[in-house]
């Protein structure tokens, strides 16, 4: 490995990518543009759509099923343990759900600063009144914009690593300059490192400008340590970059790798929890999910952001998101080709 | 004798439909600039391509200054492919810092930029180069490392006159340094113009290998005669070696004195009789055949 060799390619890489003018202004205005268009969006008084955690549903009584058989309410099951109830009463005091029923004991609890908390609690009551134990809880409300932003911010770096260190590599390989490089000292492993370099760093300051240009007109929730959400995302970031190395090893069609990595991106955007979250969804696209490096990215930076996660409640996400890099970065340079 | 720097040893690279090349022997004394020249599929390209380190053989050896291929040849070999892409949005001072970065040994990145005369473009995008100037730098890039053999591959393909004869004083200045040139060409004025010694190929094979004069000198003891058609209309040519061109016949002659008088005797006007030797274009057709290749 020579340092002077890795610091030529780097260079000249950042420089390539910071003069072309189209594809960084699209890299930066994108999720500007998306996130302006959701505040837009959800500014007004639309989506009343009531959202119930239930604990104990097998246990469930009689009045509590009844409730459960209404009409209109989205209603979930999670786990009885105090931990997931602990989970559940957080996200009640985030207005993230507007009920938690403890379907067993009859209790319910709701936030007192929340209208659809409200309303919910009048059609419980309404079921059988004073048969449910009242349980009150106090938080701001976390708006969706507020849920969707660290979503948006692990996209835009997903499609930025994919398609700038991928595509460029297919690119560059169907052009004959890697055929070039491989006629110098240049060993591969000295230029797909230059590459991932370049592109972490150059993904960082993108997502830290996306981060606080987005903030300065959303003003979203920031509850956690910038310095965690910056290893969130550079460990996402080289996770989701060495991913693109594989389908791009030995790709010498640019339409092939273009078709490949949306093939890998498109589920991903959908299903690794960016729009939606994933909690009441079938097992089997929960279990889907976890593989994309996608979901943990956005799971850990949602948590930072949102809940003021540590790096010890976001760990296991991380140790995916690491785990995952030194696999598809050794199976990338292992199958990489030149030509 | 000149010492050799690059030998190789019944070179041999099959693919799987097909036997590129089929066991060559080359030495190449230094300082030579070397001609590989054949028609399309010839196996040229896959042979320059071993040569060069970026193909593998099916067997045989390669060693440069005695060794085998390895960090040796790289550093100090200088490559020109045929066709390059470039970084875009890298101007080509740039482009020459970074692979003058790749190497242990550089070469003066100032004196190469006034031999290859790209001065006036040094801050000019890679993308916004003409055919000659971008020729001239992938020249420049193959020299960053100031190398000891230097592989050019049809460098002046796509060039107009000026350009190619430009690029043939670079190459003779090139080599006036001492350095071993191994070039592929389909034009033979230039294998002609700049090779000490070549060697053709055809079917993955060395058909002929020499200095051109000598291989000329070989396969031709004759000279060829052109003359209008109108000129000779009424000639009886049919004792006569001819070749029928558009506006004029050409006899190909080991004895131009006989022909001369004989057409003089006919009174056949020889104002604008034009003779000339064989050159490498006929010795290239002669051993190769006049078929189209794909």
């Amino acid at each position: 490995m020579s340092f002077k060799r890795f610091l030529a390619l780097f260079y000249t890489r950042n420089k390539e990518f910071m003069r072309d003018r189209s594809s960084l202004s699209w890299n930066i205005l994108m999720p500007v543009l998306i996130v302006a268009g959701f505040s837009f969006a959800f500014s007004g008084d639309i989506g009343k759509k009531f959202k119930v955690a239930v604990a104990n549903t097998t246990n469930a009584t009689e009045l509590a099923k009844q409730f459960i058989q209404l009409k209109h309410i989205e209603f979930y099951s999670i786990d009885s343990s105090e931990a997931e109830i602990n989970r559940s009463i957080t996200k009640v005091q985030r207005h993230q759900v507007d009920m938690l029923l403890d379907a067993a004991k009859q209790r319910y609890w709701i936030n007192t600063e929340s209208p659809n908390g409200y309303l919910v609690e009048k059609i419980l009551l309404g079921t059988k009144q004073n048969e449910f134990k009242k349980q009150t809880v106090t938080g701001n409300q976390i708006r969706y914009i507020d849920w969707v932003v660290p979503g948006i911010l692990s996209m835009n770096m997903m499609f930025s690593a994919l398609f700038g260190v991928g595509f460029v590599i297919v690119r560059y390989r169907k052009n004959g300059m890697l055929k070039r490089l491989k006629a110098t000292p240049i060993t591969a492993f000295e230029y797909l490192s230059a590459q991932i370099a370049s592109r972490i760093i150059l993904i960082l300051l993108v997502t830290a400008f996306v981060f606080y240009g987005t903030n300065y007109f959303v003003n979203f929730v920031m509850n956690g340590s910038h310095l965690i959400l910056f290893l969130v995302f550079a460990l996402g970031a080289l996770s989701m970059i060495s991913l693109g190395l594989i389908i791009a090893a030995r790709i010498t069609s640019e339409e092939t790798a273009g078709g490949l990595l949306n093939l890998f991106s498109w589920p991903m955007m959908f299903f690794s929890g960016v729009w939606f979250s994933l909690e009441g969804a079938a097992p089997v696209m929960q279990n889907i999910a976890e593989i994309f490096p996608l979901t943990h990215v956005t799971t850990a930076a949602r948590a930072v952001m949102i809940d003021g996660a540590e790096l010890i409640d976001i760990s296991y996400h991380l140790m995916i998101l690491f785990i995952q890099s030194i696999v598809f970065l050794f199976l990338g340079s292992w199958f990489f080709k030149w030509e | 004798m000149a010492a050799s720097i690059l030998q190789i040893n019944n070179l041999v690279k099959h693919y799987p439909s097909v036997k590129a090349v089929n066991g060559i022997d080359i030495t190449l004394d230094k300082g030579i600039c070397f001609g590989l020249l054949g028609p399309n599929g010839a196996g040229k390209t896959t042979t320059i391509e071993i040569l060069e380190g970026i193909n593998h053989p099916t067997s045989g050896e390669i060693f440069y200054k005695g060794e085998r291929l390895g960090n040796q040849f790289r550093n100090e070999a200088g490559i020109m492919f045929q066709s390059t892409a470039l970084q875009d949005f890298i101007t080509v001072r740039e482009t020459l810092e970074m692979f003058s970065q790749f190497y242990p040994q550089q070469a003066d990145l100032n004196k190469l930029i006034l031999r290859c005369n790209l001065t006036e473009y040094l801050d000019q995008d890679n993308r916004e180069l003409s055919g000659g100037q971008r020729q001239r730098l992938l020249l420049a890039i193959a020299l960053v490392n100031d190398p000891d053999i230097i592989f050019l591959d049809e460098p002046t393909t796509g060039l107009d006159p000026q350009a190619r004869r430009n690029f043939w004083d670079l190459i003779n200045d090139i080599k006036a340094e001492g350095k071993t040139i191994v070039l592929t060409t389909h034009y033979m004025d230039e294998a002609y113009m700049l090779c000490d010694e070549i060697a053709i190929m055809d079917h993955g094979k060395i058909i002929a290998q020499g200095t051109p004069k000598s291989l000329l000198e070989e396969t031709f003891n004759d000279v060829i005669l052109q003359l209008p058609k109108a000129d000779l209309a009424g000639y009886d040519l049919t004792s006569l070696m001819t070749h029928n061109k558009s506006t004029h016949i050409e006899i190909t002659t080991c004895d131009v004195n006989s022909v001369i008088s004989d057409l003089i005797k006919n009174n056949v006007s020889l104002s604008q009789l034009q003779i000339r030797a064989r050159t490498l274009d006929d010795l290239f057709l002669e051993l190769t055949g006049k078929e189209l290749r794909a």
